[in-house]
């Protein structure tokens, strides 16, 4: 059961580390405009 | 693209005029009587481009100014490549950015801030249409609550994905094998998760069951609070005394269905607010004002009654009043409901709000906006919601049965285990929580923002906007629909009938129309789609337009102008060809029913839906449209304040009344009935004020939308009859004692999933 100790902590901080990376995605704006990102992806950079 | 060819503006018509541009007496070479006319001439055409909105800026840290405006017509990648270039090019220009979901346009500039009005008039110039946000339209409220619980669900959702992992590591073996101390571990690691949990995520219901507690009422958060935060204290006992069961997944699992259906429910709600009022936009700009001389422009606000205003073609007239120079036609029909414009001369009555079609006049303000017609019809409207207001969401009504029955259950059971049963109070505590888990209101508090999500996707793609959370279930009892007749039950313009016209008289005609803004010109434009002249055309107000071809004296206007007034038929909806003062061709128009009106009628009665016709027009046309569409009841005639009575009257006699409608005149009627239907060609305000809008040419929408309520709310129903079926096997049990953790578990989500797919019925609906 030894094994739990360390499994455990991984398990859940591979979680936490998902959850960071979702709540910063969301923080940073990512979700504000999902139909213009749809259409910029269109755009060519260099104009 | 598109929007780029749009933003020509509609002066050009009055360049070869002999008389003022302005005032229309005789003038001298420069094309003006006097130079006061000239000022008010050139400030009135640029009136409606240049809003002024720098002062809506707000100052960042380093000196410079950021401001946030809605902007309309944005489609495509070249929209917002054609905005944010045109923005970028300018060297003050520090950020700009289009946000194309919202429709909002965002830019930063250093140096001066009056330097934002010449940037935005960039943007209207393009052919975008710029408003100020009003209160609601920020980036307020709204998104920052949707936004927390967002952030809520994926700390929920989390926490309950890990906690099964531990869960299902309990459940699978016995404290015999695994040994005491590691189901401790297990408990204890499972409370280290869910606690904070508990504390974030629950925050939205605590917060809501606290405030309304203090009220003195209860609503569903009552329970969920009380069950989650009880579970977990409960738990937590055990854990300390190392117990055998706890429920921290139970109570997780519960924040996470409940959050989800919380989300759901306040992203409806938002998409509400998004399309709030912009009205107000409509008096928001600014007038032209004369003053000893001088053009001065005013915030319409400030307008008061004995100012001389001086109102541009293609400017919405900012307040009530008389004209006291020139004369014009005036677009009324968001007064009024009328399709053709209104003549109107010196010493006439305008209205604010109404739109100046053909010719720049000035008028002395009667009544300052604040007390206009336009403003009186928004009060109007504002009491009527507050009385719709009173409608209770099934939600609601189920949760005002429910929270007293639950909570007498979960009472009994303790009494019953510590008193009847001699059992520890801990053991009857302990089962009389799980009474209140076991009874969670998953299924409650999903079945409706379930049902409701797919309906309005559903509805979506069909082109039908549900604006309002709840009107799908309004809209479901719904047993008598008002139409409006112009723009509602007909397309709203006129269309240009087969007649006895040649076709180069139709060209010819074509030629002239396709520089007036008049309905009945533009009528012809759309009919005639061959090559035309290029024509040197002037706009007679009240008249027609005129012009010099194969010098030829050519007139297309009204039959007191130049028409045969000898002839039979229709003297409103035609128009009149003459060369050189002869009657060549007469133009007869329709304004014609919706492709499917009659059909969509017939469906909506075999619903057993009865059917009214109210209208602003006069009687005559009213009962020939009524009768072509074959509605059941016509009444004409009727002014907004009267539409409104009218649908009161009905629902005095307990009719369910759902109102469709289009034009100002209707806006105070769309308000007071059960459930409201407008166009997207509808005024702004009518939009607004309507639950519902649909777009696209077709009549089809209302009857899909009173069907799909219709159904939507049959599955709400079963959906709720599932969770009292759930609840008869699940509560005995529990007050028995025979629910563990696990099977608290299973039988939750068990009960949230088939309310789901219950409510996914709806989609296999709509595919036969």
């Amino acid at each position: 059961m030894g094994v739990l100790a360390y499994l455990i902590p991984i398990a859940l901080s591979l979680g936490v580390i998902g959850l960071a990376a979702f709540l910063w995605s969301m923080k940073s704006g990512q979700y504000d405009d999902l139909e213009g990102a749809a259409h910029r992806i269109l755009l060519d950079d260099d104009e | 693209m598109e929007a780029a060819n749009l933003s020509s503006v509609d002066t050009t018509c009055c360049k070869t005029k002999i008389e003022c541009k302005h005032c229309g007496e005789p003038a001298g070479e420069n094309g003006f009587c006097c130079s006061g006319c000239e000022a008010a001439y050139h400030a009135a055409a640029e009136a409606h481009q240049s809003t002024i909105f720098s002062g809506l800026a707000h100052e960042l840290e380093d000196g410079e100014y950021r401001l946030e405006l809605g902007a309309e017509g944005i489609h495509c990648a070249s929209c917002i490549r054609l905005i944010e270039n045109a923005l970028a090019s300018e060297n003050e220009v520090t950020y700009v950015r289009v946000n194309m979901t919202t429709e909002r346009l965002s830019f930063s500039w250093k140096g001066v801030r009056e330097r934002g009005d010449a940037l935005s008039a960039k943007v209207s110039k393009l052919g975008y249409k710029l408003h100020a946000l009003g209160d609601n339209d920020k980036h307020g409220e709204t998104s920052e609550t949707e936004k927390n619980l967002i952030r809520a669900i994926a700390v929920a959702g989390f926490a309950a994905g890990n906690l099964m992992l531990v869960s299902i590591g309990l459940w699978s073996t016995d404290a015999v094998t695994m040994g005491v101390a590691t189901r401790d571990l297990f408990h204890w690691v499972s409370a280290l998760i869910a606690l904070p949990t508990v504390i974030y995520s629950g925050m939205p219901f605590f917060r809501s069951a606290l405030s309304v507690l203090k009220e003195g009422h209860t609503n569903m958060d009552v329970p969920i609070s009380l069950a989650v935060v009880l579970a977990s204290a409960m738990s937590i006992s055990e854990v300390m005394r190392s117990g055998e069961h706890v429920y921290f997944d139970s109570a997780v699992m519960l924040l996470f269905f409940l959050l989800i259906g919380r989300y759901l429910d306040a992203r409806a709600k938002g998409k509400a607010r998004t399309s709030a009022s912009r009205l107000l936009s409509k008096l928001a700009g600014t007038a032209a004002i004369l003053e000893e001389g001088k053009i001065k422009r005013v915030p319409i606000m400030e307008l008061h009654s004995g100012m001389t205003v001086v109102v541009a073609v293609g400017e919405n007239i900012p307040a009530d009043g008389t004209i006291t120079k020139g004369e014009t036609e005036v677009d009324m029909s968001l007064i009024s409901g009328e399709t053709l414009p209104q003549h109107v001369q010196e010493d006439g009555q305008v209205f604010a709000g109404t739109l100046n079609l053909s010719a720049p006049f000035e008028m002395v303000v009667t009544k300052a906006s604040e007390n206009s017609l336009l403003s009186e019809i928004v009060r109007m409207m504002e009491v009527a919601e507050q009385g719709a207001a009173k409608y209770v969401r099934l939600a609601d009504r189920a949760a005002k049965l429910y929270t007293p029955v639950v909570h007498t259950f979960g009472l009994f059971t303790f009494l019953g285990w510590w008193l009847l049963m001699g059992a520890d109070w801990q053991v009857a505590l302990l089962n009389a929580v799980t009474v209140l888990i076991i009874t969670c209101p998953c299924a409650l508090g999903l079945a409706v923002p379930v049902v409701q999500v797919l309906a309005s996707g559903n509805l979506l793609k069909a082109g039908i906007l549900l604006k309002s959370g709840d009107a799908l279930e309004r809209l479901a009892t719904v047993d008598t629909i008002v139409f409006d007749k112009t723009g509602t039950l007909t397309l709203g313009k006129p269309e240009l009938l087969d007649g006895d016209y040649a076709p180069e008289h139709l060209k010819l005609a074509a030629s002239l129309a396709g520089k007036s803004n008049h309905p009945l010109s533009q009528a012809i434009t759309r009919a005639y789609d061959g090559e035309i002249e290029t024509l040197d055309v002037k706009e007679l107000p009240g008249k027609g337009l005129q012009t010099e071809w194969d010098g030829k004296n050519v007139q297309l206007g009204s039959r007191r102008w130049c028409g045969d007034e000898n002839h039979g038929g229709d003297a409103v909806l035609e128009l009149w060809l003459a060369i050189d003062g002869k009657p060549e061709a007469r133009f007869a128009f329709a304004d014609q029913l919706r492709r499917d009106t009659v059909d969509v009628i017939k469906k909506l009665k075999k619903l057993g839906v009865d059917t009214y016709l109210l209208s602003g027009d006069r009687q005559v046309v009213a009962d020939e449209i009524g009768r072509e569409a074959g509605v059941d009841h016509v009444t004409a005639e009727v002014n907004p304040t009267e539409k409104s009575a009218f649908l009161k009257d009905l629902q005095a006699q307990g009719k369910k009344v759902l109102m469709v409608g289009d034009g100002l005149n209707d806006a105070p009627a769309l308000a007071a009935a059960d459930a409201s239907m407008s166009p997207s060609t509808a005024v702004d305000i009518s939009q607004n004020t309507a639950d519902i809008v649909f777009q696209g040419e077709k009549l089809m929408p209302v009857y899909e939308a009173v069907s799909v309520a219709r159904y939507s709310t049959k599955l709400v129903a079963q959906n709720f009859g599932l969770a009292i079926i759930y609840n008869i096997i699940a509560i005995p049990l529990a007050i028995m004692g025979y629910v563990t953790p696990m099977v608290a578990a299973a039988a939750m989500s068990g009960s949230s999933l088939v309310v789901i797919l219950n409510a996914f019925r709806l989609n296999l609906r709509s595919k036969n």
